[in-house]
C-alpha cells in the first residue's frame, strides 16, 4: 500500500536527557530492554571481544547521558538482515547493540570481531563495526566506524583511505594489554581529538 | 526493489550546531563530516521481530496497578519511506513525560508529581503496511534550563529503525497548536517550516474513540527511496 508521496523525511530531534527508562533501562527502571550491550549468543562463532571507552564533549568533559548503538557483521562478514543476499548466518547473532553511558561517560560492548564485508566494487573492507552516537545536545545522531589496530587490512580499506591520515587513529580501537581481547575506543564529539564522523 | 539513501534527504534535519539550543555548542562536530559511498554496512540494519515486542507494550495506560492520571489518547500512523511506501515490521519505541510533565528518569527532579501508574515507555512493531498504534496519556509541558523561563512544548519521543542503519531516526512528536512552539529552540532547530510541520501530529477526529479517548495521527517518514522508479523503465 502506498500513501501520497511525502514532501520529505521527518526531521530528527535530540534523544534528550531522559531516554534511559525507555531505551537503556538496564534494570534501573520498570521496563524491559529491547537491546543490550552484549551481542554474544551461545551459538555465535568468532573471536569474543570487548570494546570499551568513554565519550567526551568539546571541553573534554565526560558525557554521562549518551546513547551508543552498534551494527556489525558476524565473524564470516555476513549481516543478520535479509537484505544481505548471501547465505544468512545460521546463528542467533543479531549484530546490534545499544548502551547508555555511565556517570563517567563510560561504555562497553561485548561482541565478536566481525569478518570482512565488501565495498560496492567488491573490494574487501577491513573489519569494522558501525557506530551511531546519540545524546542531549545532539539534534541528529552521528555515524562513525570502529576499526581494529593491528589489522593488516586497514592499510587498504577504502573508507579509511577517505579520511585525512592525521585523523585516522580516531577510528581505530586499540588493543589493551592482557590476555582478554579488550579494545579501547574513546569518542570525542568535538575538538582537536574529534572522532571522525561520516556524512552518510 | 532496491532502496537508496541520498544524502540530500538529510537537508530536512536540523543543523547539528544550533546555538539557541545551548547543549549543541560543545556536542556538535567542529570538523567536516567525511562523505563516503554506502556499503553493505550502511545499507543493512537490525531486524527484530515479535519477540522484541510484548502483547501490551503499545498500551502505556495498563502497565501499572491502575490507570494513570491524565488525558487518554491514541497515537497512531504509518512508518513510511520517502516514496510513501509503508515500512513493514519495524520497531517503533517511544518515551514521554506524564500528564504533569514529569519524567520517571532519576535526573528529572522538577517539582511536579510522578504517577505511580505511569512509566512512559512503550514499544510497537509496524504491521505489513507500516501501521503502528499506541495508547497513552497526553504528556504535559515541562520547564528546562536552556534559558530563562524555558518550557518544552508537550512532545512524545520516538525511536524508529526502518530498512537500514542509515534510515535510523530519533525524533519528537508534537501536538497541533501548541502555544510554546515559537519559544522552543529544539522545535525551531528545524529551519524549514514545512519540515518542522512534519513533526506535528494531526488531530484525528475520525479515529477518536467516543466516550474513551481522543486520537492523534503521526506519520513518520524515514530515509529510503526506490533506486529505479517505475516510470523510468
Amino acid at each position: 500500500m502506498q500513501q501520497p508521496k511525502p514532501d520529505g523525511v521527518t526531521p530528527s530531534q535530540t534523544v534528550g536527557p531522559y531516554f534511559a527508562y525507555g531505551l537503556t533501562s538496564n534494570g534501573k527502571y520498570d521496563w524491559n530492554d529491547a537491546f543490550t550491550n552484549n551481542l554474544v549468543t551461545a551459538d555465535t562463532s568468532g573471536e569474543r571481544i570487548r570494546i570499551e571507552g568513554q565519550v567526551f564533549d568539546g571541553d573534554g568533559a565526560v558525557v554521562p547521558d549518551c546513547m551508543l548503538e552498534i551494527w556489525q557483521a558476524d565473524a564470516q562478514g555476513r549481516f543478520s538482515d535479509p537484505q544481505d543476499k548471501r547465505a544468512l548466518p545460521n546463528t542467533s547473532f543479531k549484530g546490534f547493540g545499544r548502551i547508555g553511558t555511565d556517570a563517567k561517560g563510560g561504555y562497553a560492548f561485548d561482541t565478536i570481531k566481525p569478518g570482512q564485508v565488501a565495498d560496492p566494487d567488491g573490494k574487501p573492507q577491513a573489519p569494522h563495526i558501525m557506530l551511531a552516537v546519540f545524546a542531549r545536545g545532539m539534534l541528529l545522531h552521528n555515524y562513525s566506524r570502529i576499526y581494529f589496530d593491528g589489522e593488516a587490512a586497514n592499510a587498504s580499506d577504502p573508507v579509511l583511505a577517505l579520511v585525512p591520515a592525521d585523523r585516522r587513529a580516531t577510528l581505530i580501537a586499540t588493543r589493551q594489554p592482557g590476555g582478554n581481547a579488550v579494545y579501547r575506543f574513546d569518542i570525542h564529539l568535538q575538538g582537536d581529538k574529534e572522532t571522525v564522523f561520516f556524512d552518510v | 526493489m532496491t532502496l537508496v539513501y541520498p544524502v540530500q534527504s538529510l537537508a530536512a534535519h536540523p543543523p547539528r550546531l544550533s546555538p539557541a539550543y545551548k547543549s549543541t555548542v560543545k556536542r556538535s562536530p567542529s570538523k567536516p563530516l567525511i562523505p563516503m559511498r554506502h556499503t553493505l554496512s550502511e545499507l543493512t540494519g537490525p531486524v527484530y521481530g515479535h519477540e522484541t515486542v510484548r502483547e501490551n507494550d503499545h498500551d502505556l495506560t495498563i502497565q501499572g496497578k491502575s490507570e494513570p492520571l491524565g488525558e487518554r489518547i491514541i497515537v497512531h500512523g504509518h512508518v513510511l519511506d520517502e516514496d510513501g511506501r509503508g515500512v513493514p515490521n519495524t520497531l517503533v519505541e517511544l518515551w514521554q513525560a506524564n500528564a504533569c510533565g514529569r519524567y520517571v528518569h532519576v535526573v528529572d527532579q522538577h517539582p511536579a508529581p510522578l504517577d505511580p501508574n505511569f512509566t512512559g515507555a512503550g514499544r510497537a512493531q509496524s504491521d505489513a503496511q507500516g501501521y503502528y498504534r499506541f495508547v497513552t496519556i497526553k504528556p504535559g509541558a515541562y520547564p528546562w534550563g536552556n534559558h530563562h523561563n524555558a518550557w518544552r512544548p508537550a512532545h512524545i519521543h520516538f525511536s524508529v529503525f526502518g530498512h537500514s542503519f542509515v534510515s535510523r531516526l530519533v525524533t519528537q512528536m508534537y501536538f497541533p497548536g501548541d502555544p510554546l512552539f515559537p519559544f522552543d529552540p529544539i522545535f525551531n532547530s528545524v529551519t524549514d517550516e514545512k519540515a518542522r510541520n512534519r513533526m506535528i501530529s494531526a488531530f484525528d477526529l475520525e479515529n477518536t474513540k467516543p466516550d474513551w479517548a481522543l486520537c492523534y495521527r503521526f506519520n513518520i517518514v524515514l530515509r529510503g527511496r526506490n533506486a529505479t522508479p517505475m516510470e523510468k523503465k
